[in-house]
């Protein structure tokens, strides 16, 4: 599959430090900034569990 | 989505739920006895019931003629006489105590395709009621009028138009600026609006009085009718193997349980938590009742707390800071739901979909849990609503949820 | 002293901007070393319990709970410290609010909101990067990945599949990138022109891009691979596939590689593939052995040669005299020699940028040898951790020994000056060789810190009657938001000698120790 991400127009999505979203935003380029937490409360199982049921289909 | 999700959410949101008839609920409810008395929330025994249940079972004994006065309803309501279990494992959803026994009639809504029945009970209207645990012989009398009046009347008018197709006021009501759970005022309105003409000619002499039970001091009669369509869309969802989809969430005061559709029958439960919201004027949290009713169905299917930027006018009501409280409200949903509902649009979101099928692996996931929109029930027997507000739930009983699927998929 | 800890139930924020947090209040309250503000997670309280900033209630508390534990004179400093760290979390740019319509909650709701080509930033703790960066990849995003502590097989994995989409998977330890015009993570505000640039390393992309911008070249594409791509474990992958795209687009006619000398399959691999494509292409491997240049291939030592060599091919031509205007190096050396005595001899070099560090070390190692260093190549010159320096000394600070439970000096580069003051009051130190990264993603105003750091240190010298000499260069774009040339006159100000590149201030370094 061909990557057309150099001719086309760019979207950012941030998962992190908020200061890569502002300064993303601050160049005017179009960005949604992820509000993340640890998945399930940083539960090793229950991340193992929905893993393996996404994987299940 | 897992295919399994797919199923599910295909069939909640395929329910096309039409109001066909009102009849006594022994006539309905499989499997009912007289004895067998129905209440909202996940399986309680008497002893644990809260207040206001136990208040509305001893209303229920001498509704029934079982007890003779109330010192005989306090000694058979625990002496084994009568069996209790949950209206939702019957078909049946009832809001705050939601006791619901042989007699009492009840709405039957009916599933267009496949000809699936949800009951519900009808609301009591102005003043305090069985719903919250009063035995007074003014409520006695009211159940008696709904009974041998009210409900014929109604069963009449839904023979004579061939059933009212709720989906359609349902949408108009989101339009309304309903939510549906905790503001109806569409929704009852629409009712009036539609069928007074009706109702006028099948009730004769007691017209006044049916028209004026509907639109008196009953601003949440609709309510009632919609969370039998949702029973109805989440009884089609259940039953899909290995779906994480919720199909009921429900309290009894004591506990909230929640079911999901791959483990169909199973509840997961944990202690109701308190709402947070609003009081009535002389009323404090020390009044509250834990979380209470089986209207959490609304919310299961997609309005109430998902949906609660339709309805902007009862921010204050729930004790909400701002109008902007609805709408996160609302987007925090959108992100532990399965889908948008087609036919169940947002106005101000630019018509976008409800909402619409909670999911416990995006609860899970997430940490974000379902919002309630709800009433608060007094902790004391017969006092009735002292606020409203919005209730978070915790999150264990999902995990359990959760973890209990794994096992039983041999993750 | 008396020492506080203060419990939130059930609030998350990532370590990164609580790391933030506790270096302000830290230097509010005058030391950092008295300050932490983490989530109970076990490793967290095993660091705070070392540092003796545990309580009993931070003990108590459970992984979803965030910890204030402060120590200070009595209870209103503590008070006031408490008082600033809550202004701080509740600021509206520590606390990202749901209400704002660009802020969503997952992965899956923020791919919903977007369009065009997409491309996600991932600056989430190592071990759970990854699987988000799987949603990502699935969902056909191009990612950045900065995160570190991530294990080679799932960098493996999520370049696997990016390749069979033919997405980037730049990273992990991937801090800059500039596509389409837009700086990623540590960036600047660039010139656009026809110059792509591939490479392994962060400062070091940084260092040559700039320098482009600066001397009057552009830049089409800037792309990451991480450290670790061309190390026989991944194989080049990466690079691979950045190097192809740049040769395919249209806007990119000059390509420069940069990275540390590559395993020697993947550097087979990697030459062939940069000769196959015919565009002009500069390599330069940090730290590899001499190379002849063929065809369209023109092998480079230094950042700085990178730059010049790029803008040559690229018909801006090269910058004729880095130096115009200025003294000359070894007039500036033999300036600069004056003001030292013979016992001061050596030179300490004290980086936020580790590519520089390196760049440094390698220049000092080839001119005068035996230069330690925590990155050193040699064991026997490894420094070990936050050992004192001997003899020549070059330090990436941003290297973990310094970095644990802090911010990366880029972010926050007051994490240097106590060593700063160490290297200026040892009696050997004749020249202090720094680095200043402007740009998005850095301290915003980093000259100032580093300036406060060595007008302290002159003050103490000057009572030793002695003077150390200060060069910096300042990696950053001329258009960056802290304004180059305001950083560099501050410097100045304080007589710290301001070079154009980090090679040039590492050749003066060793100029005037020789």
């Amino acid at each position: 599959m061909e990557n057309k991400l150099f001719e086309e127009k760019m979207s950012v999505i941030n998962l992190g430090l908020p200061s890569f979203f502002e300064s993303v935003k601050d160049q005017g380029a179009p960005c949604v900034h992820v509000d993340w937490r640890p998945p399930a409360g940083g539960d090793v199982r229950l991340i193992e569990i929905l893993d393996r049921l996404r994987e299940l289909g | 989505m897992l295919k399994a999700n797919e199923i599910a959410l295909g069939r909640l949101m395929a329910a096309d739920p039409v109001l066909v008839d009102v009849k006594p609920a022994h006539e309905v409810l499989e499997g009912l006895t007289p004895t067998t008395f129905l209440h909202a929330g996940p399986p309680i025994a008497f002893q644990d019931m809260c207040p206001p249940m136990q208040g509305a079972v001893y209303c229920a004994l001498l509704n029934e003629g079982i007890a003779r006065d109330i010192d005989e309803a306090r000694r058979m309501a625990a002496d084994g006489t009568i069996t209790y279990k949950p209206c939702h494992e019957f078909g049946a959803v009832g809001p705050m105590t939601g006791l619901t026994t042989w007699s009492m009639p009840l709405w039957v809504v009916e599933d267009r395709a496949t000809g699936r029945r949800s009951y519900a009970n009808i609301s009591e209207g102005s003043g305090v009621g069985l719903r919250f645990g009063e035995y007074s012989q003014r409520t006695l009398d009211r159940l008696k009028w709904m009974r041998e009046v009210a409900g014929p009347v109604f069963s009449q008018l839904l023979h004579e138009i061939g059933g009212m197709d709720l989906a359609p006021m349902m949408a108009q009501g989101l339009a309304m600026g309903d939510e549906l759970h905790m503001r109806n005022h569409a929704g009852t309105a629409l009712f009036v609006k539609n069928y007074a003409w009706l109702i006028a000619r099948i009730a004769g002499p007691e017209a006044e009085n049916v028209l004026k039970f509907i639109g008196v001091g009953n601003d949440q009669f609709f309510l009632n009718l919609a969370m039998a369509a949702n029973k109805l869309a989440a009884d089609l969802a259940d039953g899909v193997p290995g779906s994480t989809l919720v199909t009921a969430i429900a309290r009894n005061g004591v506990n909230f349980g929640i079911r999901i559709s791959g483990l169909p029958g199973r509840w997961f439960t944990a202690p109701s938590p308190m709402v947070k919201g609003l009081y009535f004027p002389g009323f404090t949290e020390a009044d509250a009742n834990p979380d209470l009713g089986d209207s959490a169905i609304m919310e299961v299917g997609g309005f109430g707390g998902c949906s609660m930027i339709t309805a902007p006018a009862i921010v204050k009501f729930l004790g909400a800071a701002s109008v902007d409280v609805a709408r996160e409200t609302t987007e925090a949903m959108y992100s532990i739901t399965l889908g948008e509902h087609p036919r169940y649009q947002i106005p101000a979101l630019n018509f976008r979909g409800t909402p619409c099928g909670i999911d416990i692996m995006k609860v899970v996931e997430t940490g974000v849990t379902p919002i309630l929109n709800t009433a608060i029930a007094s902790n004391r027997a017969g006092v009735g609503m002292v606020g409203a507000g919005m209730s978070t739930l915790p999150i264990d009983p999902f995990v359990e949820a959760l973890k209990a699927l794994a096992q039983e998929l041999g993750i | 002293m008396k020492l506080r800890n203060v419990v939130k139930k059930n609030s998350y924020y990532d370590s990164a901007t609580l790391m933030l947090l506790s270096s302000k209040v830290g230097e509010h309250i005058g030391s950092t070393k008295n300050v932490a503000v983490m989530m109970a997670s076990d490793m967290n309280k095993d660091i705070m319990r070392a540092s003796g900033l545990l309580a009993d209630e931070g003990a108590a508390a459970s992984p979803n709970d965030l910890v204030f534990a402060i120590r200070a004179e009595d209870d209103a400093a503590i008070d006031a410290a408490m008082a600033l760290a809550e202004e701080i979390l509740n600021s509206r740019n520590t606390k990202m609010e749901q209400r704002e319509t660009d802020v969503v909650k997952t992965v899956e709701d923020a791919v919903a909101r977007v369009d065009g080509a997409k491309l996600a930033v991932v600056s989430l703790p190592g071990k759970f990067a990854a699987r988000e960066v799987k949603k990502l990849l699935k969902e056909d995003c191009n990612v950045l990945l900065f995160s570190d502590n991530v294990s080679c097989e799932e960098e493996n994995q999520l370049k696997d599949l990016a390749l069979e989409k033919g997405l980037l998977m730049m990273g992990p330890d991937c801090g800059t990138a500039v596509i389409n015009g837009v700086g990623l993570g540590f960036a600047n505000k660039l010139r656009r022109g026809n110059i792509g640039l591939a490479a392994a390393s962060g400062t070091g992309l940084q260092e040559v891009m700039t320098l482009i911008s600066n001397f009057g070249g552009g830049v089409s594409q800037a792309l990451g691979t991480g450290g670790r791509d061309l190390k026989e474990v991944i194989g080049g992958k990466m690079m691979g596939l950045c190097v192809q795209m740049l040769q395919q687009d249209a806007g990119t006619q000059v390509i420069v590689v940069i990275s540390k000398p590559p395993a020697p399959s993947v550097m087979e691999r990697m030459v062939e593939q940069l000769k196959q494509g015919g565009k002009p292409t500069v390599v330069c491997f940090l730290g590899g052995e001499d190379m002849a240049d063929s065809g369209n291939l023109h092998f480079v030592h230094t950042l700085e040669e990178a730059a010049c060599k790029a803008l040559e091919l690229a018909g801006t031509g090269r910058p004729a005299e880095l130096r115009a205007g200025h003294s000359s190096l070894a007039d500036l050396a033999r300036q600069q020699k004056a003001v030292l005595r013979d016992s001061q001899r050596y030179i300490r070099g004290l980086y936020c940028g580790g590519t520089l560090a390196y760049e440094s070390m390698l220049m000092m190692e080839e001119k005068l040898g035996g230069v330690r260093s925590n990155i050193a190549l040699k064991k026997e010159l490894l420094l070990d951790g936050t050992a004192p320096s001997a003899g020549h000394t070059v330090l990436d600070l941003g290297d973990d020994a310094f970095t644990v439970g802090k911010p990366h000096p880029m972010i926050e580069p007051a994490l240097r000056g106590e060593r700063l003051m160490q290297e200026a009051l040892d009696p050997e130190t004749a020249v202090i060789l720094l680095d200043v990264e402007i740009g998005y993603g850095s301290h915003a105003d980093p000259a100032s810190v580093v300036a406060g750091e060595i007008a302290q240190a002159k003050a103490e010298l000057e009572a030793a009657d002695r003077q150390v000499v200060f060069l910096a260069s300042i990696c950053g774009a001329y258009e960056d938001f802290q304004d180059y040339a305001a950083q560099k006159a501050m410097l100045e100000g304080l007589g710290v000698v301001v070079l154009e590149s980090n090679a040039q201030a590492a050749e003066l370094a060793i100029r005037i120790v020789s």
